[in-house]
């Protein structure tokens, strides 16, 4: 038996700084000091504090190691393995306290979060199904097929009050129980993997840190519904998530717990993956299926939906990635238990990936009803360099911004869309006085303009003309009647567009409209981008007592706006000036204005 | 690989597995156990501190008490090694000194089982945070 174990992660952004080297490094090393028998490597998913990976951290004292490297494999195993002296340059600093902190236990960061998805995440060898199957793995599937009956299953499941967390937030049991009422020969389980909000990533960590969850959630739902065959439509651009669940898929077979007569019952189910190539659209339920039967990846329009006429015409039940995660759970602990947590109508946890001008950058599970104040403030760190905060956009482009108003409001599905954004996949992105909302927007906007599947024309033509003046706005020559124009346009497309993805598209120009109206008007009045990022507004001016009269920003200029005498102050001729920066980037002595 | 056919069959397979999953799981709530601390600085390991850590970890198992072992860096108490700290949940942690493996087992039998106190336990003059 090991004394110690090191987990190394080994998700995507920990691989891409060379998890993987590390965990051959502390394997050589542990051979070098004859510690083999004593300490195990252990690679696992996402411990979510993507910020500072990789991370190793040591168990059973819980050290947590941030930003390592292969060359620390050596010293880590030497000091902390062999000696029991911690390696304190590697373990976390406290950004307000400055002060080194020794254990995971004691982080901010993981003090407020809640892991129920992300349970075995950053905890268990996602590549063995053994570890899934020590933390109670296959339980839930095993107690659902062995004693309940698929309606009393659906009702756990409808009592843990548990809802859709791919954003819409329908209930899950309703769903499972209105599919499993149509009759067909053939009815399937669906796994939407097709994760696009910009920035999110809870979906592929749940896949690459615990894939087994999935696989059991989507057999117990085949039971519930009737079907005996699941496909999971994931990313194409999701490779070591196809990897690992592939691996799961595999391992769960040669177990008998997947395939026919799944634990000695009449129940068989299997699985199959349809990979997407990353269409946003094809995050819509029925474009999905449009897109897994081979065809163009084009919603159509509900009724009637999927769970009457879904996948090959068959009844199907899609479910989010995060949505399966939270299933197993509800059996083990009960739908008491589940439910209990979070808030009057919105039960359980929610994973967000946190990212933007935020300290601790990364993935954290959340009970329900917690504040943005301390997401923010307690598990993300505060804002980066100490700056003002200025808004977070959720729900990527179907949400909208929340500004220090909804600060201290719970979150949850309903007071999300009542502050005019919504709880969506679950991006969570910080901005800081530094950003322009109007240029948030229109990010935003190209973002949709470039994956609208071009079905309906109000998506279609109705989003592209936003852009154009979105644009026209960000290089001073809007128009006050612009605004109005813009938010008619919002809502016609709000009303008009034929699938979830288009109806919710005007959500971010609509929302910071709402609550940044000012910030339009001076751009469209003033001609100014007081946030300094619209370079069309900028005016660039040389402060004469700065410049030193060098001429780097002279010799630089594509323009040649810029004149003066060597070793004189310089001057920009406005007349001539095309705003283009470079001369603000290229200047030595902070000499240049920007207004 | 077998296949497994019945809920039992999972849940002795759980049970087996199970061993190798325990240290991380103690992890997860360390507050709630029996710590116990080796110290492993160069003194202590030279001391035997290494026996007395797997004494600690063989004990415990035995006698299925809810405990973590851990090793610590020197404590400063050199002359006294190898030296174990006890830390029980709810409790100020007791140093004991001089610990081999009979003193180990003496301490898990009275101490941590039955709450005496015995021989050779240093003041504490410092505090952890």
């Amino acid at each position: 038996m090991y004394k110690m174990q090191l987990l190394v992660c080994g998700g995507t952004g920990c691989r891409a700084s060379a998890s993987a080297k590390i965990v051959e490094k502390l394997n050589e090393s542990l051979k070098a000091h004859g510690l083999t028998k004593d300490a195990q490597v252990v690679t696992t998913g996402c411990f979510g504090f993507c910020e500072k990976g990789p991370i190793v951290k040591v168990i059973p004292d819980n050290t947590f190691y941030t930003q390592v490297r292969p060359e620390d494999a050596e010293e880590i195993i030497a000091e902390h393995i062999l000696k029991g002296r911690k390696v304190t340059r590697l373990l976390y600093e406290n950004p307000e306290t400055q002060k080194h902190v020794t254990d995971s236990k004691h982080m901010g960061f993981y003090q407020k979060q809640m892991r129920i998805a992300l349970r075995n995440c950053g905890f268990i060898d996602p590549e063995n199904i053994d570890e899934y199957i020590a933390r109670d793995g296959y339980s839930a599937l095993a107690q659902v097929v062995s004693d309940l009956t698929p309606q009393q299953a659906i009702d756990m499941v409808k009592q843990s009050g548990l809802r859709g967390r791919g954003g819409a937030g329908f209930p899950t049991g309703l769903k499972w129980e209105i599919t499993s009422k149509f009759t067909s020969n053939q009815k399937y389980v669906v796994c939407n993997a097709d994760e696009g909000d910009p920035g999110a990533f809870m979906d592929r960590s749940i896949l690459e840190g615990d894939p087994n969850s999935i696989i059991e959630a989507m057999a117990i739902c085949g039971y519930c519904i009737g079907a005996s065959k699941g496909l999971v439509y994931i990313r194409a651009e999701y490779p070591l998530a196809i990897k690992r669940l592939r691996i799961a898929i595999q391992q769960a077979r040669d177990y008998g717990l997947l395939g026919e007569n799944i634990l000695g019952t009449d129940f068989s189910f299997d699985m199959e993956l349809r990979y997407g190539a990353g269409a946003f659209v094809c995050g819509e339920e029925t474009a999905l299926l449009a897109s897994m039967e081979g065809k163009r990846g084009e919603p159509r329009v509900k009724p009637p939906f999927p769970a009457e006429d879904g996948y090959q015409h068959k009844p199907t039940n899609v479910n989010n990635v995060e949505t399966f995660a939270n299933v197993p759970v509800i059996f083990l602990k009960g739908p008491e238990w589940f439910s209990s947590i979070g808030t009057e109508k919105s039960k359980g946890t929610k994973v967000f990936a946190l990212a933007g001008k935020i300290n601790n950058v990364g993935l954290i599970e959340v009970p329900m009803g917690i504040t943005l104040r301390e997401i923010i403030y307690e598990i993300g760190g505060g804002i980066k360099n100490g700056k003002k905060f200025k808004a977070v956009q959720t729900g990527g482009p179907s949400g909208g911004c929340l500004t220090e108003k909804h600060l201290d409001t719970p979150i949850d599905f309903d007071s999300l869309i009542a502050a005019g954004s919504m709880m969506g996949s679950g991006g969570m992105i910080v901005m800081d006085e530094d950003d322009c909302m109007v240029s948030i927007a229109k990010f935003y906007l190209e973002f949709i303009v470039e994956e609208s599947c071009g079905k309906c024309t109000p998506c279609r033509v109705g989003n592209k003309r936003m852009l154009e003046i979105l644009e026209k706005i960000c290089q001073g020559k809007g128009s006050m009647e612009d605004l109005d124009h813009l938010r008619n346009l919002a809502n016609v497309i709000k009303d008009t567009a034929l699938c979830g993805l288009g109806q919710t598209s005007p959500n971010p120009v609509l929302s910071t409209l709402d609550n940044f109206y000012d910030e339009y008007v001076a751009h469209v009045k003033d001609k100014r981008c007081y946030a300094k990022k619209c370079k069309a507004l900028a005016h660039y001016t040389i402060i004469p007592e700065v410049c030193t009269g060098c001429t780097v920003c002279a010799r630089n200029c594509p323009v040649g706006a810029i004149t003066g005498e060597r070793r004189q102050p310089h001057f920009i001729n406005q007349d001539i000036c095309i705003h283009c920066g470079v001369c603000y980037t290229k200047c030595k002595f902070n000499a240049i204005l920007v207004q | 690989m077998t296949k497994i056919k019945s809920l039992d069959e999972l849940r002795k397979r759980k049970q087996q597995l199970e061993q190798s999953m325990e240290i991380r799981e103690k992890s997860n709530h360390p507050e709630s156990l029996v710590q116990i601390k080796v110290a492993m600085a160069t003194c202590g390991i030279a001391a035997g501190a290494r026996t007395v850590m797997n004494a600690f970890v063989e004990k415990i198992k035995k006698e299925k008490i809810p405990a973590v072992v851990t090793q610590t860096g020197c404590m400063g108490y050199c002359y006294a090694e190898p030296t174990v700290e006890v830390k029980k949940p709810g409790q100020d942690p007791v140093v004991f000194s001089y610990v081999d493996v009979k003193k180990a087992e003496e301490i898990v039998d009275k101490y941590i089982l039955n709450n005496e106190l015995l021989d050779g336990i240093l003041p504490a003059n410092y505090q952890t945070i």
